[in-house]
């Protein structure tokens, strides 16, 4: 039976109908109109519907609603901002590093799988600034793209850390 | 008609889409009727606005490939405007031009030149009023940027906009327009970034799994989970429709054997579709994994030569070298990332359908036929899906949302779970091939000959099948479907040539689909090994042997570009070898899906006590004559090696004597991160010739060079891909 959920996402509360199990994603997708998370397996097998949750990559395909309640929910449309809010920037940026460097690498074919590699390579610059070509793949591992674009994507990558490191490497 | 302005009513941001006002404030009747427009008429194609931009009209899908930025390109190139001036719209049967579907890389093959010289014959009425306005002849006048000037007066001016912006040309399109040489092109060759890219990163992109429509229902197909052999359909025994009861939203849809719930939550109709106790027919249909090559030699083929010259019987007679190798290749899946989905209003007299076909037109024929309606009631608007790279189910959940609107008389959202995508298919089909290769004492090729075993494609949809109970019947042949020549053989000057097709029966098969270059994998797996395997017995070189023996300048082409990419030195393949538990290989092949030009290298590691096998790093050069944006053939080669890597590696479909049993990413593996090899892409790029297809004309390659890579580094043929583990441990073990 559907009862009012408060849930946080992307830094706005709302109030929400939904069955406590119905999975995350069906209320980000159906009640918040939210374009970022999108439905691909709804076995947590591939990663299209990640977000994250507390700063943690969740595939929210399997996470039920009730379960974010007290939680910061981060989709794709509000990673500018959370990436701000970790930089302690005085304003958002239009785009996340990772963002703008797969525009810069023309990373993208059809795109559906980037919603959550970007939301995945955001965490993992988040916790490794750095990584290593190893690191990246490791931590990528669980997010399919069927178009076969994982080289531009482990380039993308490279290139926001430099951008968000201001090292060269 | 569907009183458009009522669907489009939105209650906020829940409708997503367009809207006509907005993106044609000049045309407001545009969409009104039921198309095709004419494609005898300049306006069917470009409209120019007043504000000096332009709307092309253009009849193929995005599907990630870029044509919807590289099709502007040739529109601006020959209308002298920015790229920053020129959109397009969404396909759609009321609006855009019909050029045929999406499909063997036809974009700019075929759309390309249509619009290049649409572009050029408006481009030149508009210098005709321009001439008058400006009282200067046609010869004196430039363009730049649609801004129409008098040569060495620039202050005589006038811009497009000014001069016809919101107002119809209303002439006919002769095609007789003067079009622009190679040499003179600003845009085209250039590689301008894509249009869709920032959307599509930023979260603002809008894929068919995201439209919705007010008052509309969510709905889900109940299938048995994994198809059976597409003659034997689905048949329904019992329906319990009390095992939903304790979800009061949902309800059961049914017609004939096609099955589905609805709900207004999608949540509800994704449990009651799980939940509903359906009692399927399980008779075993299938010949399974384990007997399927079998059953296809067995089977009673329809045969047909698709090319013969000389005596190839006489020829191997004489020959100092023959090489006989059979090959087998498996079902594979389409399998795009993101399950199809479609948004089906049907009427009592009319239907709009929003869905990621390739082919709004083909698409539309398809509706008519299982809704009863006459194809000018329906419209149908493409929304891009995920890749779906061939015949997916995206014709087959169009009618399915169709049907289920109709019963429900009301707008249906019907969105594929991963199990009904992988499970009901349209794979790309099974190949048994057996390929002959004879050359003279000195290296010459003498002989050929390719015999092919598969079946066709199939012409039903599974919604309509199990709705109408429409019999199960195969594709027409087509080029696409049958040994093919620029794969077999046809690359080489070898004087006796026999290509052999055996068509077998469909319907105790998979359903069949055109999957990214269709049968080419499996083709170029098989000749390119037997050519492969023909050089290690004369003691030579793989790629010089293949360059004694083409003659085509563009085949060398490609062969030498992707040579020199890879710092080929010559070898004898297998001289290699070593006994260390990790061992490399390198190999070369040639292929393509009937049009352009592919060559590879793979250098590859197999691990001979685990039998595991990673591509480490591919090379792939292709040649697709005047590449209008050589960046996306780039990533387009770029991908077609890593989705090669995973199709030679990973990809099968299994099934047992009922049921297709491969119905998620784990039954399904595909490659994944660690694994992606590092490739290096080689556009050849050729002002001279004609565009040709682009999006899938390096996969038979790579395919070839995986293969002959193994061999370089074991010593052993694979006879049949993927190249799993215990495939590869089975084949090492029998040497």
């Amino acid at each position: 039976m559907a009862t009012q959920l408060k849930i946080k996402v992307n830094e706005r509360e709302w109030t929400v109908a939904a069955a406590p199990e119905t999975p995350l994603l069906y209320v980000l997708s159906n009640e918040l109109q939210l374009h970022g998370p999108r439905f691909g397996c709804g076995l947590a097998q591939c990663g299209s519907c990640s977000v994250l949750v507390n700063g943690v990559e969740t595939r929210s395909c399997v996470t039920p609603v009730a379960s974010v309640q007290g939680k910061a929910v981060t989709t794709l449309e509000g990673l500018p901002a959370w990436y701000a809010a970790q930089k302690k920037l005085p304003q958002a940026p239009a785009l996340h590093p990772v963002q703008q460097a797969l525009i810069d690498e023309q990373a993208v074919q059809c795109g559906y799988c980037f919603n959550g590699m970007i939301i995945k390579a955001s965490e993992l610059l988040s916790k490794t600034p750095q990584p290593s070509e190893m690191q990246i793949r490791l931590a990528m591992n669980g997010h399919l793209c069927r178009c076969g674009t994982y080289p531009r994507i482990l380039k993308a990558i490279q290139r926001a850390s430099k951008a968000m490191t201001g090292v060269a490497r | 008609m569907i009183p458009r302005r009522d669907f489009l009513k939105t209650g906020g941001a829940l409708l997503i889409g367009f809207s006509f006002r907005e993106t044609l404030p000049a045309q407001q009747t545009r969409g009104a009727t039921a198309g095709p427009p004419d494609a005898k008429q300049i306006d069917t194609w470009l409209a120019i606005h007043p504000d000096n931009t332009a709307t092309v009209y253009i009849g193929f899908a995005e599907l990630g490939q870029g044509s919807s930025t590289s099709l502007l390109q040739i529109a601006a190139e020959e209308l002298d405007m920015e790229m920053s001036q020129i959109k397009t719209v969404r396909l759609d049967t009321n609006v855009t031009p019909n050029q045929g579907g999406t499909y063997s890389s036809a974009s700019i093959q075929r759309g390309g030149p249509q619009l290049r010289t649409a572009a050029a014959e408006a481009r030149l009425a508009l210098l005709q009023l321009a001439s008058k306005q400006l009282d200067a002849p046609v010869e004196r006048l430039t363009v730049s940027k649609g801004v129409v000037s008098v040569a060495g007066s620039p202050q005589r001016s006038v811009n497009y906009g000014q001069l016809i912006g919101g107002k119809l040309f209303q002439l006919p399109f002769t095609g007789s327009a003067p079009v622009k040489s190679p040499a003179e092109y600003n845009v085209v060759g250039t590689s301008v970034p894509r249009n869709d890219i920032p959307d599509k990163v930023s979260g603002r992109y809008t894929y068919m799994q995201h439209a919705r429509v007010p008052g509309m229902l969510h709905a889900r197909v109940v299938r048995p989970r994994g198809q059976r052999a597409y003659g034997a359909g689905a048949k329904v025994l019992a329906v319990d429709e009390s095992s939903i009861h304790g979800i009061p939203g949902a309800r059961v849809l049914r017609k004939g054997d096609f099955l589905g719930v609805a709900a207004e939550s999608e949540w509800d109709a994704v449990r009651a579709a799980q939940q509903l106790k359906v009692t399927w027919d399980n008779t075993p249909t299938l010949p399974s994994n384990a007997g399927l090559y079998e059953q296809m030699r067995a089977a009673k083929p329809t045969d047909r030569v698709v090319l013969e010259r000389g005596d190839v019987a006489a020829a191997r007679e004489r020959a100092a070298h023959v090489v006989t190798q059979g090959y087998r290749g498996p079902y594979q899946a389409h399998a795009p990332f993101a399950p199809n989905c479609a948004l089906a209003e049907v009427t009592a007299d009319s239907a709009l359908v929003m869905c990621s076909t390739q082919d709004v037109y083909g698409t539309r024929n398809g509706l008519a036929r299982v809704l009863g309606l006459p194809v000018e009631k329906i419209r149908v608007q493409y929304y891009e899906g995920s890749g779906t790279y061939g015949h997916s189910c995206y014709d087959d959940v169009a009618q399915g949302a169709a049907l289920l609107s109709q019963l429900a008389a009301k707008p249906v959202r019907l969105q594929f779970m991963r199990w009904d995508e992988h499970g009901w298919d349209n794979y790309g089909p099974a190949h048994v091939g057996e390929a002959m290769a004879a050359a003279d004492a000195q290296g010459k090729l003498v002989a050929y000959e390719y015999q092919g075993w598969h079946h066709n494609w199939s012409a039903v949809e599974t919604s309509a099948q199990l709705a109408l109970g429409i019999p199960a019947t195969p594709w027409n042949a087509g080029a696409a479907q049958q040994v093919s020549p620029a794969n077999c053989g046809g690359m080489y000057d070898v004087p006796n040539l026999r290509l052999v097709n055996h068509q077998i029966p469909s319907n105790d098969y998979l359903k069949g689909g055109w999957l990214r270059s269709p049968l080419d994998l499996s083709f170029s797996f098989a000749s390119e090994q037997t050519i492969d395997e023909l050089a290690y017995r004369l003691e030579m070189d793989a790629y010089l042997f293949r360059q004694r023996n083409i003659k085509d300048a563009r085949w060398l082409g490609v062969l030498d570009a992707v040579a020199r990419a890879a710092n080929w030195t010559p070898r004898r393949a297998a001289s290699n070898r070593s006994d260390a538990k990790v061992v490399t290989g390198r190999g070369i092949g040639l292929g393509t899906h009937l049009v352009s030009y592919g060559a590879a290298v793979a250098e590859i590691e197999v691990n001979r006590e685990t039998g595991r096998v990673v591509a480490k790093h591919l090379y792939g050069a292709m040649d697709a004559g005047l590449a209008v944006n050589p960046g996306f053939i780039e990533n387009q080669i770029s991908g077609q090696l890593v989705q090669t890597a995973s199709r030679m590696f990973k990809e099968e479909v299994t099934f047992s004597t009922t049921n297709v049993t491969s119905l998620d990413w784990n039954s399904y593996p595909i490659l994944r991160f660690e694994e992606s090899p590092e490739v290096t892409a080689v556009v050849v790029q050729r002002l001279d010739q004609r565009s040709t297809g682009a999006g899938e004309e390096v996969m038979a390659a790579a395919a070839a060079a995986i293969g002959n890579a193994f061999f370089d580094a074991t010593g052993v043929r694979m006879q049949e891909y993927p190249l799993t583990p215990k495939r590869v441990l089975a084949a090492l073990a029998r040497g």
